[in-house]
């Protein structure tokens, strides 16, 4: 009969960017339980709303993660801005839409390196980061930020894009297309890559949805579901499609990542052609009375907002569940039966920031 | 889009309804969305905000209790809630029965106590 053992992983392995620990009872190779704990670095940020008036919160939930912070603090401001009943000015709209793409397309490839990374392909690892710089570049010139922007407010945005700066945006996407498929063949053609990903932690259909997966985790399981279509910023003028693959395995949620950069840069294109011309903001006055939940397509899946205002400065609640949180009790099934070699892989793939989680 | 505007719905239940509509949902496909707790400092109660997702659809069940009333967990219907409720367990001291993977208030590693009931209380 074989001998069960524990092994403990994490908080700090090579592999994980931010510290989780599982405890993984294992039979020989085999993992039959994953016990998962989060905690290492709770910041209690939600709480912060007592302290810091609705105003300040913007710059607080850009600060809850340095890969969404954009969508962070442009879900944020949306939740306040339906319940202040303020209408965003179009071009505010467009230019979220642009830097929320911008962001989806510098978080996958970052996940695609440190995928390559996790299955020791090191120079597939650089390449896909040194596409990435790119996006980071077109940051810095839009907003002064690599990591942090800062440009969202509560009625629209601070800084504007000139026409000709998105234009060189669009130029510098469109070349990128051929660098990124050069280097995605790699990720969906590869033999090596395929072995490790084919087959492997896979989550069907409706597991996805009883464990409640969000993002690419639920889209490659099969299920269309992007919260895009809702309608936020300007997904409705601009449309997209819903990238998905049934082949519910770790490698169908690389190549829904990968075919949804294609896609972000189409929307890019798309909302620069559209760009309607006008003021990006528009004064608010008087303090959040009323509650909302607001909901935002992240790079990782699905993060929900509620916001409860009591008509002061200072919100009562202030509520992010972000896609990370979501999509642990995903992956902890998709470890139950893997191979403990798999582990690490089986954890990047839903794409974890437990900085986000943790808030 | 209801009558003001909001594109979700959110029905007040009460606590003994929690685990019947939890399952009506589970039955008819819905996800978990997510769970959410607010402290009532004033009046010694939680707001309990209970939100499930079906394409798109976002329906949110809101339960006032008691400080001191003991809510069941939907652990059973749902598995994947019992990230949300020990956290609402250990930030805000929500009082919760029959959960499983019960963490005994240690999922977030902190030294203090509820602390966001407790911060809410000096306020």
């Amino acid at each position: 009969m074989a001998k069960k053992t524990v092994i403990p992983f994490g908080p700090q392995h090579p592999v994980l960017p931010e510290p989780i620990h599982l405890d993984l009872v294992l039979e020989d190779e085999v993992v039959l339980e994953a016990i998962p704990s989060i905690g290492f670095i709770h910041r209690g940020l939600e709480n912060l709303c007592k302290k810091k008036d609705f105003n300040e919160m913007v710059y607080v939930s850009e600060r809850i993660c340095g890969i969404c912070s954009f969508m962070h603090g442009m879900g944020y401001c949306n939740a306040v801005e339906k319940i202040m009943d303020v209408e965003v000015p179009d071009r505010a709209r467009y230019l979220r839409t642009i830097w929320s793409e911008m962001s989806r397309i510098h978080s996958h490839l970052l996940w695609l390196g440190l995928l390559a990374d996790a299955f020791g392909f090191e120079s597939l690892f650089m390449q896909s980061w040194r596409i990435r710089e790119k996006i980071l570049d077109m940051f810095e010139i839009s907003t002064g930020g690599r990591v942090i922007f800062s440009v969202n407010k509560i009625g629209g945005v601070l800084k504007d894009m000139p026409d000709d700066m998105i234009k060189s945006f669009v130029d510098i996407l469109v070349g990128m297309k051929k660098e990124l498929r050069e280097a995605t063949r790699i990720f969906l053609d590869d033999y090596t890559v395929k072995t490790r990903l084919v087959g492997v932690g896979v989550l069907t259909k409706e597991d996805a949805l009883k464990l409640g997966a969000v993002g690419p985790m639920l889209r490659a399981s099969g299920v269309e579901r992007d919260i895009r279509e809702t309608g936020y910023a300007a997904y409705n003028e601009v449309g997209f499609d819903v990238i998905t693959s049934d082949d519910c395995d770790s490698y169908a949620r690389c190549k829904v990542r990968i075919e949804e950069i294609f896609e972000s840069i189409e929307i890019i294109q798309r909302a620069a052609a559209m760009m309607p011309s006008g003021d990006i903001a528009v004064p608010v006055k008087g303090n959040p009375e009323g509650e909302y939940f607001m909901r935002v397509e992240q790079p990782r899946g699905e993060a929900f907002y509620y916001i409860k205002g009591n008509g002061t400065k200072f919100l009562d609640r202030m509520r992010v569940r972000t896609p990370t949180f979501a999509n642990i009790p995903p992956m902890v099934a998709t470890l139950k039966g893997s191979k403990l070699a798999d582990v690490p892989l089986l954890i990047l793939t839903i794409d974890p920031c437990i900085s986000c989680t943790e808030r | 889009m209801d009558e003001y505007g909001r594109d979700y719905t959110i029905e007040p239940i009460e606590l003994d309804e929690l685990l019947q509509k939890t399952a009506e949902r589970s039955m008819t496909g819905w996800r978990l969305a997510q769970i959410c707790a607010t402290y009532m400092a004033e009046a010694r109660q939680y707001e309990l905000s209970y939100s499930f997702e079906n394409v798109y659809e976002l329906l949110t069940y809101r339960i006032i209790i008691g400080e001191e009333e003991r809510v069941p967990s939907i652990t059973q219907i749902y598995d994947c809630a019992f990230t949300y409720e020990n956290e609402m367990k250990e930030l805000f001291g929500v009082k919760i029965t029959y959960m499983e993977n019960d963490y005994d208030n240690r999922m977030y590693r902190i030294d203090e106590v509820t602390p966001f009931k407790d911060k809410a209380k000096e306020e």
